[in-house]
């Protein structure tokens, strides 16, 4: 029998992952949108578990929900990317500091 | 008594306002303009001063002290305007107002070409106000008013040609070391505010006997006498004013000034000023002798060794200002002695002599294109006979010449040291008997360097000279007349008589005039007796010294130089005051200006405080920018950290 915790634990795992893809990574920025999404799929996952152990809906739909806005959200960071690309030549992380005072 | 008032008013204020409409209007009324203006006003005080002093004097008026005007009320103290006039102050008054006016009179045909003309006669006019505040003070304040104005105008005169750079360092001296002076004289005034709640002379001198034994701490421990230690901060101030020594130093270099200030000023009056005071303070002084010893034993000093460095100058207004630094000191020997009115007498002998001799040397310095060696002079005598006589008449005086004026005062002195028998008498005496023959010395060996021998100067010069205009010479005559008689006429009454009676006190056991007017018997047997004493023949030696020395045998002085040549350089030093103040008051200032400009101000103030406060802020703000790499993954780190902890601590507090 699986357990909630199991879920749990694996959830967690995920976003812990995604959170160091985040500040690990050095290189290409679609590694930090990839990050992101794994992110949203760890909570879902918790969503997920919760709905059906607590035999609740709701979460489930909440997660049709994220799915959508996560789709979104991607193309509009693809997006964004491209045109990052096309004025700088570059999407390597290390390059984009220009929030630096 | 009001029109009286009024008449004192105006004796002060027409001096003032004469000096206001030349000094501000100058431009305006032009230079015959600003000497008429200025000598109207000194006349009118002239004139009305004579007036008072007759009331006074002769007639026997009351004497006046009234407040005119009050300026301020403090914690019961009252700061006033106010006049006193008794004899002794009708007399100062008389004395100032005649030698300004004749000063005023002979500045026209000194300053003559003078681009500064107008500013000059404000100048003195402005002087003779402030001495007639000075003197005619009823209260401390006004009299330290006056001290300070004519110091100011003192420094102003000094360095009247301000393109001189001698002229300026000689008048920053003026007042640097006045300063000195007027800081113990301040001092003196706040011991007095203190201790008798009062500045007013009456008060004062009324509460003064009951303060006799009173004593006060200023190091813990030690008692010392208050009326000590009030006389002698006064007399700090009256030895910077009356340049005793060691504060004489800036009255040789006064000479820079032009000639007519320095017989104004610095002899005739402002200088005497310590003396007057003195004299106006005796029912402080009577009741301290330690106070009249250090009087007595400054004035002697004054007197015996400034006299000496008469002997050495060459340039004829020096041998002039050290005479009067020796005559001043003399005047104080005899405040020392308890005898005022012999002191207030020299003052008054010596205020016509001596701006008789200056006016007299300027006279012969106009004639000489404003030459003032006496290397380049001689055998002047046949070009300038009133000058030679008036300048003989001076030196007559001077020297104690039985008859002349100041024969009378200076032997009054002599005798009244003799009999003096406070601590430091005996040194006194010395001084002053010796310094007869040093002053007839020097004055002879000036008189025959400028008016005999050979004719020294170039011949362009020589071709020029000619006697002064009469704006010169009837000063000159004016101020000859009384340097021969006033000696005779005022001697009975002012030392022997009751011309001072309440003006001037004296405990009986210091009342060395009334031991000598005992066997006192008119003028005439007051010169029978003084050509019994010493001092007559050593002034007629040296006299005939310098006649000896400088006319018959050059050669001898010119040997002494050159074998003596240790003390020659001694007395050319003047003892190595000036050396000393410029290499340890003024050097000594200067370098510890220095390292308070090095420590205090470039490492403390500028290094630490205000570039150390710029230098924090931008070494804390690089620390900081560190934190901000611009890098998102370092923020999104950041935040992640921050949520934990805060998580962290959440669960903490609620568990």
């Amino acid at each position: 029998m699986i357990q909630l915790s199991d879920y749990l634990i694996v959830s967690a795992i995920l976003f812990g992952l995604s959170v160091a893809g985040i500040f690990l990574n050095r290189k290409n920025m679609i590694i930090l949108l990839m990050s992101i999404e794994l992110m949203l799929l760890a909570v879902n996952i918790n969503f997920i578990a919760f709905s059906y152990y607590l035999g609740d809906t709701a979460g489930q739909v909440f997660v049709f929900f994220i799915l959508t806005v996560a789709a979104a959200e991607a193309a509009i960071g693809l997006a964004i990317l491209v045109v990052l690309f096309r004025n700088r030549r570059t999407i390597n992380v290390q390059d984009m500091d220009s929030l630096k005072g | 008594m009001d029109d009286m008032k009024d008449i004192y008013l105006l004796i002060v204020l027409a001096p003032l306002l004469g000096s206001a409409i030349a000094g501000l209007f100058g431009k305006y009324i032009g230079r015959s303009g600003a000497h008429w203006v200025t000598i109207i006003g000194v006349a009118t005080s002239t004139i009305l001063s004579l007036i008072v002093f007759k009331d006074i004097v002769i007639d026997g008026a009351p004497v006046f002290n009234e407040t005119i005007y009050t300026w301020m009320v403090v914690d019961g103290v009252r700061f006033e305007v106010g006049f006193l006039v008794d004899s002794l102050t009708a007399m100062m008054m008389v004395v100032v107002t005649f030698v300004s006016l004749m000063v005023h009179i002979y500045t026209i045909g000194y300053m003559h070409d003078d681009p500064g003309y107008q500013r000059f006669f404000s100048y003195i006019s402005l002087f003779t106000f402030s001495m007639l505040m000075l003197v005619m003070a009823n209260n401390f304040m006004q009299l330290f008013f006056g001290w300070e104005a004519v110091g100011l105008v003192s420094y102003l005169l000094i360095g009247f040609w301000y393109k001189k750079p001698t002229a300026i360092y000689a008048n920053l001296k003026a007042f640097l070391v006045n300063r000195v002076g007027d800081f113990g004289f301040l001092l003196g005034i706040a011991a007095v505010l203190m201790y008798f709640n009062s500045l007013d002379y009456a008060d004062v001198f009324a509460a003064a006997p009951l303060m006799q034994d009173m004593t006060m701490q200023v190091i813990p421990g030690q008692d010392w006498s208050l009326m000590a230690v009030i006389g002698i901060l006064l007399f700090i101030g009256a030895m910077g004013k009356s340049a005793q020594v060691p504060l004489h130093v800036w009255l040789p270099d006064s000479m820079e000034g032009p000639t007519p200030i320095s017989a104004l000023i610095h002899a005739a009056t402002m200088v005497t000023a310590g003396i007057f005071m003195v004299a106006r303070m005796s029912p402080l002084y009577e009741l301290s002798e330690t106070a009249l010893s250090v009087i007595l034993v400054i004035g002697s000093i004054t007197a015996l060794f400034m006299g000496l460095l008469g002997i050495v100058q060459n340039d004829i207004k020096r041998v002039v200002a050290y005479s009067t630094l020796s005559q001043l000191g003399y005047m104080v020997v005899a405040l020392g002695a308890s005898a005022y009115a012999a002191g207030v007498f020299h003052l008054m002998t010596h205020a016509f002599f001596k701006a008789l001799l200056f006016l007299a040397a300027g006279s012969v310095i106009i004639a000489m294109h404003h030459e003032q060696d006496m290397r380049n002079m001689g055998g002047l005598k046949k070009y300038m006979p009133i000058t030679y006589w008036t300048m003989l008449i001076g030196s007559l005086a001077l020297i104690g010449f039985p008859g002349f004026a100041g024969f009378f005062s200076k032997d009054a002195i002599i005798e009244a040291v003799h009999h003096s028998e406070i601590a430091g008498a005996g040194f006194a005496y010395f001084s002053v008997v010796v310094g007869v023959f040093i002053t007839a010395f020097y004055s002879f060996r000036m008189f025959f360097l400028v008016f005999h021998g050979k004719e020294r100067m170039d011949e362009h010069t020589r071709s020029h000279i000619h006697e002064s205009p009469w704006v010169v010479t009837v000063p000159l005559i004016a101020l000859a007349i009384p340097s021969i008689i006033i000696g005779a006429i005022y001697i009975g009454p002012m030392l022997f008589g009751d011309f001072f009676t309440g003006a001037i006190f004296v405990l009986p056991e210091h009342d060395v005039l009334g031991e000598i007017g005992q066997g006192y018997s008119g003028w005439g047997g007051f010169i029978l007796h003084g050509m019994q004493g010493i001092a007559v023949y050593l002034a007629l030696a040296g006299a005939g010294a310098a006649w000896y020395l400088y006319m018959k045998r050059p050669d001898i002085p010119t040997m002494f130089k050159e074998k003596l040549s240790i003390v020659y350089k001694v007395l050319d030093n003047k003892y190595g005051f000036d050396d000393f103040n410029e290499k340890f008051f003024a050097g000594g200032s200067r370098r510890l200006g220095g390292a308070l400009w090095g420590v205090g101000d470039v490492k403390i103030i500028d290094g630490f405080v205000v570039n150390g406060t710029a230098k924090g802020v931008v070494w804390l703000a690089g620390v900081l920018r560190n934190l901000q790499s611009g890098f998102l993954y370092h923020y999104a780190f950041a935040m992640i950290i921050g949520l934990l902890l805060l998580i962290i601590l959440f669960v903490m507090t609620i568990g």
